[in-house]
């Protein structure tokens, strides 16, 4: 290769380039800095106002109610990075948990049977809601509150007309409950303490997105189609099969959601689910994601998760009333938005 | 020798409208091809047909002597056409490194376990960056961060690192100071060195004749006029492109009714 002309080094010269101040500022990059500092807060807060905060049992009933929203808060934080929204995530979770146990039931299957097709049809959710986006292209806003409306009517219709009721059939007593039991609701014994299988399908699903995020071409792409669409596409990313693989993401973790649902009370209620999208969105938010895309991270969603679990239950630990909870959350969300505003704003202005 | 990309009276319609007609245009090895006109007059049209982002209706295209109709930016990369947009097609938030390689990230591993070669990702973008002579110390600093020169250099050190044949650039010192102007000029004649051929787009008569082999004019969707340097001169080109004939006759127009 020929020698290119030394133009102007002194353009690139920047300021605090020191290595000490280096590895601070790629701290202070990190998006999920500020839920991490939030986090400690609450931690500390609850720890003082409510004395049973800090038993262990508490601590497994924290992760616990955090898990079941960080298994939907993880994949959409990814959604979020790659620029979309999924409004109908709350009553997908329901519709995974329907669709398995009735097709179990009225065919009188075997219970795994139902769980691999409620895989496919949730699945198949996903799909619909990227299709529809990429062909479209109106926003993911309406697309999703469309989905989103007609599973919560699809919900309570089909399981009115199958059950007669709002409610499902028992279905503990068929084939294959016990071993899908143990997959999706178990509890593991540790230290003397129980802890939820559930916390271990959150922990890995966090790793997994973290991995795929930062050390895969897919996890590049999602940040690219998140960041700059159109700049995306113009250097070759498939962004249109990044979005749909977002969706269906997404409908895997609601299908892991739902089997928990089904299996840990047996009895699924056709109305449940609606306005979790939006508590797995503002855990998503706390955990730094932009709701403008191309920035967040899956580890702050979890993080974000995990202040919700400690809220949510240290009000009850502290012998408040629970309806405390929302409000918190929603003051919760907007400190937490402005922190990371301001962080990144520093972190950038440093750099 | 012949071209590496060439353009027949190609035409391009949207709907009703006409966006471009039988313009022609070659881009040769080692060449620089300057492609200049006013705004809207279809140099962006132009730009998508070249770079795989519309297809022609008529006329004809080839790629190295081959008839081509690009369906996807990805196939213009393939074929060895590098684009690069006016907004760079780089994503802000994102580090330099990352944005250096998008869409062609090296991995190591297989099937599942491929992962990014972050090392050789980070390091081959330093590396790049240098021989174009820019010293960036940290590759992770989001692109957003850096100066619009910088930002122009990344990305054409980008195209002649993923061995690009043809370089197309759209309007890269439009939004640039004389002096980062200069420096993109620079970056733009050292593309040109290594091999490749450019197609630079541009409303800017004096940039293009300091640097450019060949000038293709359009005005209003149609080929103006077509050059090569020896054919004409700095003023003449200045002259065509601020309107020719319409500008003189508007003077002319202008300085009788102030006498009358």
């Amino acid at each position: 290769m020929k020698a290119a002309p030394t133009a102007e080094p002194a353009v690139a010269e920047r300021e605090g380039d020191q290595p000490g101040h280096k590895s601070l500022g790629r701290l202070m990059r990190r998006p999920e800095l500020g839920a991490v500092v939030g986090a400690v807060a609450v931690f500390v807060f609850f720890s003082f106002v409510a004395d049973s905060f800090l038993q262990t049992s508490s601590f497994s009933t924290v992760l616990y109610y955090s898990s079941t929203i960080g298994i939907m808060a993880v994949p959409v934080a990814l959604l979020m990075i790659g620029g979309e929204f999924d409004l109908s995530t709350g009553v997908m979770v329901t519709s995974s948990a329907l669709v398995s146990t009735m097709f179990s039931y009225q065919m009188t299957a075997n219970v795994w049977v139902g769980v691999g097709v409620s895989l496919l049809v949730t699945l198949a959710l996903g799909l619909f809601n990227g299709i529809m986006l990429v062909r479209t292209k109106l926003p993911s806003f309406i697309i999703t509150l469309g989905t989103f409306l007609m599973l919560t009517g699809l919900n309570l219709g089909l399981t009115e007309l199958i059950n007669g009721t709002v409610s499902t059939k028992s279905i503990s007593d068929m084939e294959g409950f016990a071993s899908a039991r143990d997959l999706f609701a178990s509890q593991l014994t540790l230290f003397d303490v129980e802890f939820q299988v559930t916390i271990l399908w959150w922990l890995g699903l966090v790793a997994v997105a973290t991995w795929i995020l930062l050390r895969t071409r897919t996890g590049n792409w999602i940040f690219a189609v998140g960041g700059g669409a159109e700049s995306a596409r113009a250097v070759g990313v498939p962004v249109a099969r990044t979005k749909i693989g977002l969706y269906m993401g997404v409908a895997f973790a609601a299908w892991i959601s739902g089997q928990h649902l089904l299996f840990n009370y047996d009895v699924v209620q056709s109305g449940q689910g609606v306005g979790n999208e939006l508590i797995y969105i503002a855990a998503a938010v706390i955990g730094g994601c932009l709701l403008t895309g191309g920035y967040g991270s899956a580890v702050g969603a979890a993080v974000g998760a995990l202040i919700f679990g400690m809220t949510n239950k240290g009000i009850t630990y502290a012998q408040w009333e629970a309806n405390w909870f929302k409000f918190f959350l929603g003051a919760m969300l907007l400190l937490a938005t402005l922190l990371n505003a301001w962080i990144r704003k520093r972190a950038e202005a440093k750099s | 020798m012949s071209a590496l990309i060439e353009l027949t009276g190609v035409s391009k319609r949207y709907g009703n409208i006409k966006a471009l007609e039988a313009v022609s245009l070659e881009a040769h090895q080692g060449e620089i091809t300057c492609v200049l006109g006013d705004n809207g007059a279809g140099k962006s049209t132009l730009i998508k047909i070249i770079a795989g982002l519309h297809q022609h209706d008529a006329g004809d295209f080839t790629i190295e002597g081959e008839e081509a109709r690009l369906r996807s930016p990805r196939e213009a990369l393939n074929r060895g056409i590098a684009t690069v947009y006016q907004d760079l097609a780089v994503v802000p938030l994102m580090p330099v490194w990352r944005n250096f390689f998008l869409g062609s990230e090296p991995t190591i591993g297989r099937g599942p376990f491929a992962r990014l070669d972050v090392e050789r990702m980070r390091r081959t973008t330093h590396q790049a960056l240098l021989r174009m002579g820019i010293d960036l110390r940290d590759v992770d600093q989001p692109i957003g961060t850096l100066s619009g020169g910088e930002r122009q250099c990344v990305a054409i050190a980008r195209a002649v690192h993923f061995g690009a044949k043809v370089l197309v650039l759209d309007e890269p010192t439009a939004a640039l100071g004389v002096k980062q102007s200069g420096v993109v000029l620079k970056y733009v004649t050292a593309a040109r060195d290594q091999g490749l051929g450019v197609v630079l787009i541009t409303h800017n008569p004096h940039h293009a004749y300091l640097v450019g082999d060949r000038f293709v004019l359009l005005m209003r969707g149609e080929m103006a006029g077509s050059y090569q340097k020896e054919e004409i001169s700095l003023e003449e080109l200045t002259r065509q492109m601020s309107g020719g004939s319409e500008l003189e006759q508007l003077s002319h127009e202008l300085s009788r009714t102030d006498t009358a």
